[in-house]
C-alpha cells in the first residue's frame, strides 16, 4: 500500500481537518508536559475506576463529538444554502452526512447520557459505584477507540460514505470498495462492547445496590428511565453486534449474508439494522424523558404528577420499540397486511408519550416555576417535541408514508424529536448537575443566552425542512435547484444559529470555570429532590458517608424535614473503594489496534492483537486486588471539611 | 426579567398562525399536496386528514403549556396562596381522560391509513374498465430504466404514459436498492435485486412531472432523475410507435454499456427490451450487473455541481 493510499489526499478541507488534528494534538502534549501532568493524567483519569471521573470523560468525549458532528452539519448546510454551491462535491457530501449521522448518534447522543448516568444514577439510588467498577471503565475505554477509530477514517484510508443506516448492498464490498465502511463496521463494534457492558453494569447496580428502603416504586424517575433503557440495551445491541459482525465477515473474508452475489439477503441488513435501530432512538430517548423528569420537578417546586403513570409509560414505550422496526422501511413492499400491522403498532407508541406531556404539564399546574436555565431547556422541550411527536404519527400512517419516507419530512421529523429529546435534555442535566461534578454552577446569564440562540436556530433550521419534503425534496441529495433556495437558505440560517448557540455555550463554561462562585452546598440549586444532592460538594469520593432510610421517590424533601443528612456519626464503618488500574485503558489500547488493522485487512496484525486482547484477560482473570478500605477517621475529617463543619 | 417571560409566550403563540399560514398556501404549490392521480389524491387526503388531528393536539399542548408556565410562574405578582400544592401529584379522572383520548385519535388516525394501505396495493377504480398497462422500472447505478413489454420498447432516463389508465410498474434494481418516485403521481416504493415490487400510479391530468430515485445509492444518486410526461392514450400510442419504429434495437452489449456505473447526460429509446437476455427482478437476475461491473466501483465519479446543473429542473 502506497502512502498517498493511506492518507486520504487532494481535498483541501481535509488538509485543514489534519493540520488541525496535528495542531491540538501538539498543543495538548505541549500543555501536558509543559505542566508536568502526564502522570496526573494517567493517575487521575486513565487509570480511574471512579464512575464520576468516568462519566465527566464520557461527557468531555460527547461534547468533543457534538462539534464534529456539529462542523459536518454546518458543511452540509452550507452546501445546500444556494442553488450553485459548489462547496461539496457529491462524494464528500456523502462522507459527511453518513459522518454526521453516526457520529451524533453513537458517538454524542448515547455516551452523553450514558456519561450522566454514571455519574447520576449511583448518586441517586445511594450507591458507592457502579456494581463493577472495573468493567465501567473498560466500556467508556472501548467506547472511546471506537469513536477514535470512526473519527480516523477522514485523514486516514477515506471516511464511510452509506449512510448511517449502511445498507446492504450498498455497503458490500462491490458497491463500496476500500477501508471506509470497514471504519463504520469495527468503530461501532468496539463501541458497542462498551454499551453492552454498561447496560448489564447499570442494570445490575439499580436492581441490586439500593439505597435501604428504596424500592423499585421509590426510585426517581431518571433512575427508572435508565433501569428500562439497559433492558433495551441488552436486547437490542446483541442484534447491532451480530449484524455489523455479518457484514465484516462479508467484507473482509467475503461471504455472502448481505450480497447481491452468491443468494445474499441485502433486505435482512435492513431488517437487522432497524431491529436495533428502532430501540436505540428509544435508548437515546428515556433517559431524556427521564432528565426532564427530575429538571421540571426540582425547578417547578412540586412532585412529579402521576409517578406511576410515569413509570408504566416508560415500560410500554420501551415494550412497544421492539415491534415497530418495519416503519422504518413501509415501501419495501412487505404488503398491505404488514405494513397496516406496523402503522398501528407505531402509532400505539403516541399514547404513552401522549400520557407524560401531559403529566409533565400537570407538574407545572399549581406550582412555583423558578426559570433557572436548565429549567428552560426542559420547557422548550415539551411544545418542540410535541411538533415532532405528531408528525411522528404521521410518518406512522404507512399509506401516506410513502409519500414523505426518504424526504426532508422524515428529516425534519426526527431532528425534531432527537434535538428537542435528547440533545436538549444533554444540556439540561448537564447545567443542572454541572455543580455536583464540577463544585461550581455555570453561569446562568450566559446560559440562557445559548439557549435562546440555540432554540430559536433549532426551529428556523428544521421548521422549513417539513415543506422541503412534501414539496419532494429527497434526502441525501447534494444539491438543490433553484425553487428550493429560501426555504434551504432559512434552514442554513437557522444551523448557523445553533452553532452561534453552542460556541456561547462553550464561552459559559470557559467563563464560569474562571469566575463562578465555588459552591460548598450540596444542593446546589435548593430545589434538589433526590438523593443526589444530599451528598456534600464536591462529592466525596466513596459518595455517601452514611445513609438514610429512603421513604418516597423524593428522598431529599424527606431528609430536610426530618433534618437527616448522608453523614451520621452513629453509623460510620470503614468504606470498601475499589483499586484504580491501566488495564481497561490498555485493554481498549489494544482492542483499537486490532480493530485498526482489520479496517485495512492486514490479517496477521489484527490476530495478533486478538491474541493481545486474550492474554490482558488472563492477567486480569489472576487479579487479585481486592481494593482497599477508607477508615473511618478519613471519612470524618472528609466530611467535616465538605461540609463545612468546624467541630465540636 | 420581566421581559424574559413575556417573550417566552409570545414565540409559542407567534408560531402557531405562521404555522397554519404556511400550510395554508403552501398547499396548492408543494408536489405532495399537488397530485394529478388517484394514488397521489388518496394520500394527499389522508395527509390532510391528519393534519387536522395533529393541528387539534398542537393547539390544545400549546394553550394548555403557554398558560400554566404564564400563571404558575414564581414571581407572577398575582399569585395567591392556593395557586401552589406541592404534593399534588395525580388525578385518576383527568389521567383516564389524556390516556383515552389519543387511544381515540390512534383509532380515527389507524382506519383510514388501512384502508389507503389496501387500496393502494389495486389498481385505481377509476379506470377499473381498462387493464393496467405494464412498465419495468429498472434502477441502476444511476439512472432509470424503463421497458414496455407491450409495446416491445425500451427507454432510458424518461417515460411516457397515457392518462386515465393505471399503470403497473414492476420495479427492480440491476445493483443497490432504490426507491421509484413521482410525487404528483403517488408515494414511492423500493426497486431491489432479485426481487419485483408492484407499484400501481395513475396520471389523470396530462402534464410532466418530475420523478426521481429518492434512496440514497452512492455517488451519482442525486443525478438520478426522469421526467414523466403523460399524455392522452392517443399521443401515447403514437410516441411508442414511432419509438418502435425509429429508434434502434437494444443490443446486450449496448446494454451492459448503460449499466456500467455512471450518469447519463441524455435520454435514450430504443426499439427492443432488455428482458430478452435478463430480468433483474428475478432471482437469477440479481448479479447480472455486479459480475459485470463490480471493479468500476474503485474509481468514483467526482461528481460535482457544476453552475447551472440542477438534477431537480424539468429540462425538455
Amino acid at each position: 500500500m502506497q502512502l498517498d493510499e493511506f492518507f486520504v489526499t487532494g481535498e483541501p478541507l481535509i488538509y485543514a481537518g489534519m493540520v488541525s488534528i496535528v495542531l491540538v494534538s501538539a498543543t495538548v502534549i505541549f500543555l501536558l508536559t509543559y505542566f508536568k501532568r502526564w502522570k496526573w493524567l494517567w493517575q487521575e483519569w486513565l487509570t480511574t475506576v471512579d464512575h464520576k471521573k468516568i462519566g465527566i470523560m464520557y461527557i468531555l468525549s460527547a461534547l468533543a463529538m457534538l462539534f464534529r458532528g456539529g462542523v459536518d452539519a454546518l458543511m452540509m448546510r452550507t452546501q445546500l444554502a444556494f442553488p450553485d454551491m459548489n462547496f461539496l462535491n457529491s462524494q464528500h457530501y456523502n462522507e459527511v452526512f453518513t459522518t454526521h449521522g453516526t457520529i451524533m448518534i453513537i458517538f454524542m447522543a448515547m455516551p452523553f447520557l450514558i456519561g450522566l448516568m454514571n455519574i447520576i444514577v449511583p448518586l441517586q439510588i445511594g450507591a458507592r459505584d457502579f456494581a463493577f467498577p472495573f468493567l465501567n471503565a473498560v466500556s467508556f475505554w472501548s467506547f472511546f477507540f471506537g469513536a477514535m477509530l470512526f473519527n480516523l477514517s477522514f485523514v486516514i484510508g477515506g471516511a464511510p460514505d452509506a449512510g448511517w443506516t449502511n445498507y446492504a448492498p450498498l455497503a458490500g464490498s462491490e458497491l463500496s470498495p476500500g477501508p471506509g465502511i470497514n471504519f463504520y463496521l469495527l468503530g461501532l463494534q468496539l463501541s458497542g462492547i462498551g454499551t453492552l457492558a454498561t447496560g448489564i453494569n447499570l442494570m445490575v447496580t439499580i436492581l441490586r445496590m439500593r439505597a435501604p428502603g428504596m424500592t423499585l416504586m421509590k426510585m426517581p424517575i431518571f433512575t427508572w428511565s435508565t433501569l428500562i433503557t439497559t433492558f433495551i440495551i441488552i436486547f437490542a445491541f446483541p442484534i447491532l453486534t451480530v449484524a455489523l459482525a455479518l457484514m465484516t465477515i462479508d467484507r473482509i473474508f467475503g461471504s455472502h449474508f448481505f450480497t447481491l452475489t452468491g443468494e445474499g439477503l441485502p433486505m435482512m441488513w435492513a431488517n437487522l439494522f432497524w431491529m436495533w435501530g428502532h430501540p436505540e432512538v428509544y435508548i437515546v430517548i428515556l433517559p431524556a424523558f427521564g432528565i426532564f423528569s427530575e429538571v421540571i420537578a426540582s425547578f417547578a417546586q412540586k412532585q412529579i404528577f402521576g409517578y406511576k403513570a410515569m413509570v408504566g409509560a416508560i415500560v410500554i414505550i420501551a415494550g412497544l420499540s421492539f415491534v415497530v422496526w418495519v416503519h422504518h422501511f413501509f415501501t419495501m413492499g412487505a404488503g398491505a397486511f404488514v405494513n397496516s400491522v406496523f402503522s398501528i403498532t407505531t402509532m400505539m407508541i403516541a399514547i404513552p408519550t401522549g400520557v407524560k406531556i401531559f403529566n409533565w404539564l400537570a407538574t407545572l399546574y399549581k406550582s412555583k416555576i423558578v426559570f433557572s436555565a436548565p429549567m428552560l431547556w426542559s420547557l422548550a422541550f415539551i411544545p418542540s417535541f410535541t411538533i415532532g411527536g405528531v408528525t411522528g404519527v404521521m410518518l406512522g400512517m404507512a399509506a401516506a408514508d410513502y409519500q414523505y419516507h426518504n424526504t426532508y419530512f422524515l428529516v425534519s421529523h426526527f431532528h425534531y424529536v432527537l434535538i428537542p429529546g435528547t440533545v436538549f435534555a444533554c444540556f439540561a442535566g448537564l447545567i443542572f448537575w454541572y455543580p455536583k461534578m464540577f463544585g461550581h454552577k455555570l453561569n446562568e446569564r450566559i446560559g440562557k443566552w445559548a439557549f435562546w440562540l440555540f432554540l430559536i436556530g433549532f426551529h428556523l433550521c428544521f421548521f422549513p425542512q417539513y415543506f422541503l419534503g412534501l414539496d419532494g425534496m429527497a434526502r441525501r441529495i447534494f444539491t438543490v435547484g433553484p425553487e428550493w433556495f429560501t426555504l434551504n437558505f432559512i434552514s442554513t440560517m437557522g444551523a448557523f444559529l445553533m452553532g452561534l448557540g453552542f460556541i456561547v455555550f462553550v464561552h459559559c463554561v470557559i467563563y464560569s470555570f474562571r469566575f463562578s462562585p465555588r459552591n460548598i452546598e450540596g444542593d446546589s440549586w435548593g430545589y434538589g429532590r433526590t438523593l443526589e444532592w444530599a451528598t456534600p460538594t464536591p462529592i466525596p469520593k466513596y459518595n455517601f458517608a452514611t445513609l438514610p432510610e429512603i421513604e418516597s421517590h423524593d428522598a431529599l424533601i424527606d431528609m430536610k424535614e426530618k433534618g437527616q443528612t448522608t453523614f451520621d456519626r452513629d453509623k460510620l464503618e470503614p468504606i470498601h473503594m475499589p483499586s484504580y488500574t491501566g488495564q481497561p485503558f490498555i485493554m481498549a489500547a489494544i482492542m483499537f489496534f486490532a480493530s485498526f488493522a482489520l479496517v485495512f485487512e492486514w490479517i496477521t496484525l489484527a490476530v495478533i492483537g486478538l491474541v493481545g486482547i486474550i492474554v490482558m484477560m488472563i492477567i486480569r482473570s489472576f487479579d487479585y486486588d481486592e481494593g482497599y478500605h477508607i477508615e473511618v477517621d478519613e471519612i470524618i475529617e472528609t466530611e467535616k471539611k465538605a461540609r463545612g463543619m468546624t467541630d465540636e | 426579567m420581566k421581559g424574559k417571560k413575556v417573550s417566552l409566550q409570545k414565540k409559542w403563540f407567534t408560531l402557531l398562525p405562521v404555522l397554519l399560514a404556511i400550510l395554508m398556501t403552501g398547499c396548492d404549490k408543494m408536489a405532495v399536496l399537488d397530485p394529478v392521480g388517484p394514488a397521489g389524491e388518496s394520500q394527499k387526503n389522508l395527509i390532510l386528514y391528519a393534519v387536522i388531528f395533529m393541528l387539534g393536539i398542537i393547539v390544545v399542548v400549546f394553550t394548555i403549556f403557554a398558560i400554566v408556565v404564564f400563571k404558575y410562574r414564581a414571581n407572577n405578582p398575582n399569585r395567591k396562596p392556593e395557586d401552589y400544592r406541592p404534593d399534588h401529584h395525580g388525578n385518576v379522572k383527568l389521567e383516564v381522560v389524556w390516556f383515552v383520548i389519543p387511544v381515540l385519535i390512534v383509532t380515527a388516525l389507524s382506519i383510514p391509513t388501512v384502508t389507503t394501505l389496501y387500496d393502494l396495493e389495486k389498481p385505481p377504480e377509476s379506470s377499473q374498465e381498462k387493464e393496467p398497462l405494464v412498465v419495468y422500472a429498472t434502477a441502476a447505478d444511476w439512472k432509470w430504466i424503463f421497458t414496455y413489454p407491450e409495446q416491445d420498447i425500451e427507454t432510458v432516463n424518461y417515460l411516457h404514459i397515457p392518462t386515465d389508465r393505471a399503470i403497473e410498474f414492476r420495479l427492480s434494481s440491476a445493483d443497490s436498492m432504490a426507491s421509484f418516485w413521482v410525487p404528483q403521481l403517488g408515494g414511492q416504493k423500493y426497486n431491489m435485486a432479485g426481487m419485483e415490487n408492484t407499484l400501481y400510479l395513475q396520471a389523470d391530468e396530462e402534464g410532466v412531472f418530475k420523478g426521481r430515485n429518492a434512496n440514497f445509492t452512492g455517488e451519482g444518486f442525486t443525478g438520478q432523475t426522469f421526467n414523466v410526461t403523460a399524455q392522452s392514450e392517443d399521443e401515447f400510442d403514437d410516441w411508442a410507435a414511432s419509438v418502435s419504429e425509429e429508434a434502434p434495437e437494444l443490443t446486450q452489449d449496448k446494454y451492459d454499456e448503460i449499466l456500467a456505473p455512471g450518469l447519463l447526460d441524455e435520454t435514450m429509446s430504443f426499439s427492443s427490451t432488455h428482458l430478452e437476455w435478463v430480468d433483474h427482478g428475478s432471482n437469477e437476475g440479481r448479479d447480472y450487473s455486479v459480475e459485470r461491473h463490480g471493479d468500476k466501483y474503485d474509481e468514483g465519479l467526482h461528481l460535482e455541481n457544476k453552475p447551472g446543473w440542477a438534477p431537480d429542473e424539468i429540462q425538455q
